[in-house]
């Protein structure tokens, strides 16, 4: 908060993956070149992992603004062809009134208080749409 | 009285990096300014946006910031200059969802939103100053009517 300078341009943002979830953590202020860096890795995870969800937790950053914006809209876009659900959890309020009068709205992803919340939503689903015995089911 | 400061700083906008440096000064002017929370995210968003398409639709320019006082009310005032192409039809791109590249065409018009008072001076092959003030506390009158 009172680091008096950017942040350096982390070349890397940490993609953890928690059973068929993706968490992904963004954190201060990422430049344009780091967020597109990201939408790329995110979008080989989840093609090579074949997870569920993706969660996006955006509670350590400042402002969205519409590039980052596209950036998340193109994440959720991606996930979706691949049969997998994106959550938005932690936005700051002072993010989120900003986000409205800017005009933007994140299609095709859902928003979640913190992380902890978005990973129930995320588990709640599964359970609920899967089949009792679709674990077996496969060779 | 409203009274002009100096001018408080020029900042280079020619890459990427230029754009966090924006977004950071306006941060922590906003801030020593007495902008509240909600009101200093969304200068900084709207200067992101700003900055961004002094760069790429600019091909690049500067930042001029300047503190401003009306009585006891703060102000900051933010113009993005660069001697780029200009903008043929201004009312289109203000238009939300209009882009000439491949953005989402939300910039200029949320900026717009975003800010007490919003000005563009531009034209073809002019290049393109766009000037915005916010107060610490909103002015009576109508946004952008001064
Ligand atoms: N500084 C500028 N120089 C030239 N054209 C600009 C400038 N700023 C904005 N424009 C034009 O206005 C359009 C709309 O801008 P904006 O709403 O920010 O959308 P986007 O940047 O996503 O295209 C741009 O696509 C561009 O054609
Ligand atoms: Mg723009």
């Amino acid at each position: 908060m009172s680091d008096p300078y950017p942040r350096a341009p982390s070349t890397h943002v940490p993609v953890l993956r928690l059973g068929d979830v993706l968490l992904v953590t963004l954190q201060g202020d990422l430049h344009d070149s780091t967020a597109e860096q990201l939408q790329q890795d995110i979008g080989e995870a989840i093609a090579r992992s074949s997870v569920s969800g993706v969660v996006i937790d955006i509670s350590g950053v400042e402002i969205v603004d519409s590039f980052l914006g596209r950036v998340l809209a193109e994440i959720a876009a991606k996930a979706r062809l691949l049969a997998a659900q994106t959550v938005v959890a932690g936005m700051r309020p002072a993010v989120a009134i900003t986000l409205v009068e800017l005009g933007l709205t994140l299609p095709g992803m859902r928003t979640a208080l913190d992380a902890q919340d978005a990973l129930g939503m995320l588990t709640r689903q599964a359970a609920s749409s899967r089949p009792a015995h679709a674990r077996q089911e496969s060779p | 009285m409203q009274t002009a400061g100096r001018v408080e700083a020029s900042l280079p906008i020619s890459s990427d990096m230029d754009l966090a440096w924006v977004r950071q000064h306006v941060r922590q002017t906003a801030a020593e300014l007495g902008f509240g929370l909600v009101e200093q995210t969304k200068l900084v968003t709207a200067a992101s946006e700003l900055a961004r398409n002094t760069l790429v639709h600019g091909g690049g320019g500067r930042l001029e910031s300047v503190r401003l006082a009306n009585g006891h009310v703060r102000g900051l005032r933010l113009t993005f200059a660069d001697d780029g192409p200009g903008i043929p039809d201004v009312e289109r791109a203000l238009t939300d969802g209009y882009t000439s590249g491949d953005g989402l065409g939300m910039g200029l018009g949320g900026a717009r939103r975003l800010v007490h008072e919003f000005s563009i001076d531009s034209g073809p092959d002019a290049g393109t100053r766009v000037t915005v003030i916010s107060w610490t506390v909103r002015p009576p009158h109508p946004r952008g009517e001064v």
